[in-house]
């Protein structure tokens, strides 16, 4: 998938087929297709009568266009329906890979996104950079400070401004096709060991320093966050034994995964439930040996060319009852006890969702230093065009 | 006072040279001109450029190496394997074809352009994919077979999307072949073979030239392919180039190796292009 695709489109070519395909079998609503595809957003924009459904809670003129940055498989289509619906701002999605791409992309300037959602480590870069703005908080009343969990949302806040807010957290573990691959994998060391042997040319790793560099070292018995160099050299030792052995690196790994030409990936909490849903012969396990643990947040560029509707996204998103839907959409667990409050059952006591304490003692979470470290940033590179 | 014959024709020469020169001057001198000055800078400490004189960068080149030797191997390859698919074609359309039919035919060959490249790789990406050949191999019994993501399905992307770029040089210097060569070869008892590897073939070396200069070219700087049909794996410069501006936000490195591929392909160029003007014995070749 490439970068371009990535940012421009909202649905893979393979995501379209695939609910094309469960539209023609009847196993989902000609409803969820559209929604799903952005068939219906499209539609709905182009009927979009202008006044119509603005509601009075939107006193100021957002406009009709607001862009998002965010990650591949983690928005309900339908709360953005749902919020031109209400507002008649049509949202633009635009998916990547990595915190580094995002960075990179603010760096260079010029993004247009008028919210996008930064990973836990990055916030304090952002904010060191001048490119994320403190947050408003009265113009974010659906938020509620008091029903976080402060274990995942702290990062929001940089010497006690607010900057970002919490999405959701979640964890970076593996998802393993259990009727390809019958080796039992426990850890990181397992991961590597049998992309090497048994599923030799069937395993993706993320086209993403943090976690590919991370899960390598932790692999050896290191910290996922080193920047020892000798400690790199051995993960890049590794990586680059490992790399004739993958099947890519690709951060957007649903696709391989659901056609069975990758049978095991680096995943994220919510791609390894949104895959067990679909396909339970796809299991997701967390490293015995250790991996990540990660809060997502929305921030709104310095450079946002809507804010007013970046700040209306943001705080219909805080909603608990937005966020339920987004959460039993996209499968990651929510700070927000609020919302924990609302969730129905199945979605609380899924181990994918919300494992076990004990699974996550020994996970950490990305360090600040990881993003900017050229070193690392180098290594990615390197292990790439290797 | 009146100007001049000469004054005039100069005159209008530079009016007519203005809007390409000054584009060009906007969009192509000056990027390339601060692309020299990053070369020699350093990774500013959260990414980007900061000012600097350093080597440090062109040092650092051979880490690429494997980027470099795939564009360098893979470009030639793919244009080579064109060129085995698109002369015949263009000698049936050129030659045989039925010229009623001719323009028609030779517009189909242009027909895929109507769609973005970008698509027809994706539909390559299913046909690849364990959902499309491997799933029939899969009922005739043969198993787990994986086209996508390997140097294999990189090369037919290539042969597939830069096809027309060879046929329509190709075809352009066989259609303006004189038949009456062809006729006077028979007529001297040659047979058709060899009329075809004595007048036919070296006659439309200039085409065939142009033909493989321009897919190298255009290969050269390829990123979509490789990362579509690759899996990301199978890396061009193009995908490096992407890489330390888009992800590891070196700037300085990402320049160095930029200038070294300009350079490294105006070399190659022109040293191809000296090659093939001797060959062909004309020098009808142009580039683009």
């Amino acid at each position: 998938m490439t970068k371009w695709y990535r940012e421009n489109a909202s649905i893979t070519a393979e995501n379209l087929a695939d609910e094309w395909m469960r539209l023609k079998r009847g196993s989902v609503t000609r409803r969820h297709f559209l929604g799903v595809t952005g068939l219906s957003l499209a539609t709905a924009v182009l009927a979009r009568q202008p006044g119509i459904f603005s509601s009075p809670a939107y006193a100021q003129d957002l406009g009709t266009t607001m862009s998002l940055a965010t990650w591949p498989n983690y928005h309900d289509p339908a709360t953005f329906e749902a919020f031109t619906a209400a507002t008649g701002v049509a949202v633009e999605v635009n998916v990547f890979g990595s915190n580094e791409e995002m960075l990179a992309k603010l760096q260079a300037g010029g993004t247009g996104w008028d919210l996008f959602v930064p990973t836990n480590y990055t916030i304090s870069t952002y904010v060191k950079l001048g490119l994320i703005d403190p947050l408003d908080m009265s113009k974010l009343p659906a938020f509620s400070q008091a029903s976080q969990s402060p274990r995942f949302t702290s990062e929001g806040a940089v010497d006690g401004t607010t900057y970002a807010l919490p999405k959701n957290w979640g964890t970076t573990g593996m998802a393993v096709n259990t009727s390809k691959i019958k080796t039992k994998i426990t850890s990181w060391k397992d991961f590597f060991e049998v992309a090497m042997t048994e599923a030799d040319g069937r395993v993706l790793v993320h086209d993403y320093q943090l976690t590919t560099i991370g899960s390598a070292l932790v692999s050896l018995g290191y910290s996922f966050n080193s920047i020892k160099p000798e400690e790199l050299a051995k993960a890049e030792e590794l990586l680059i034994r490992v790399k004739p052995h993958l099947y890519g690196i690709n951060s957007d790994y649903q696709p391989g995964m659901r056609a069975t030409d990758a049978w095991m990936t680096m995943c994220w909490t919510n791609d390894g439930a949104q895959l067990n849903r679909d396909m339970p012969e796809i299991a997701y396990i967390l490293g015995s040996d250790g991996g990540e643990i990660w809060t997502d947040f929305y921030a709104i560029p310095k450079s946002a060319a809507n804010k007013p509707a970046g700040y209306a996204l943001l705080d219909y998103l805080m909603k608990p009852e937005s966020a339920v839907k987004e959460h039993i959409a996209n499968g990651a667990p929510t700070t927000d006890s609020r919302v924990m409050a609302l969730l129905p059952a199945d979605v609380t006591s899924n181990k994918i969702v919300y494992p076990d304490e004990a699974s996550l003692t020994k996970l950490e979470f990305g360090a600040a230093v990881t993003l900017t470290d050229p070193a690392r940033a180098e290594l990615m590179a390197r292990f790439k065009s290797a | 006072m009146p100007l001049t014959t000469d004054r005039k024709r100069q005159l209008t020469t530079a009016a007519l040279v203005a809007p390409a020169g000054l584009w060009l001057f906007v969009f192509l001198v000056l990027p390339f001109m601060a692309m020299v000055v990053f070369a020699f800078g350093e990774r500013a400490p959260e990414g980007g450029y900061q000012a600097a004189f350093t080597f440090a960068q062109f040092a650092n080149l051979p880490s690429r190496a494997a980027a470099f030797w795939n564009t360098m191997m893979i470009a030639p390859v793919g244009a080579f394997l064109c060129l085995i698919v698109a002369y015949p074609v263009a000698y049936y359309l050129s030659i045989k074809s039925n010229p009623k039919y001719r323009l028609v035919l030779v517009s189909l060959v242009v027909v895929p352009f109507w769609t973005s490249l970008l698509v027809r790789t994706y539909a390559w990406m299913y046909i690849l994919g364990s959902r499309g050949i491997p799933n029939l191999l899969g009922m005739i019994g043969i198993e787990d077979v994986r086209l996508l993501n390997t140097p294999g399905a990189v090369l037919l992307g290539i042969v597939y999307g830069y096809l027309p770029l060879m046929i329509m040089p190709i075809y352009v210097s066989l259609e303006k072949l004189d038949r009456r060569l062809l006729e006077a070869s028979a007529d001297l008892g040659a047979k058709p073979v060899s009329t075809f590897f004595r007048i036919t073939l070296p006659l439309s070396l200039p085409g065939v030239m142009t033909g493989v200069a321009l897919v190298i070219i255009l290969l050269l700087g390829e990123y979509l392919i490789p990362q579509l049909l690759g899996g990301g794996k199978v890396f061009f410069i193009g995908n490096a180039l992407v890489d330390l501006f888009l992800q590891s936000r070196n700037w300085p490195s990402g320049s160095a190796i930029a200038v070294t591929l300009v350079v490294v392909v105006v070399l190659v160029l022109s040293v191809a292009m000296h090659i093939a003007w001797k060959v062909s014995g004309s020098r009808q070749v142009e580039l683009v």
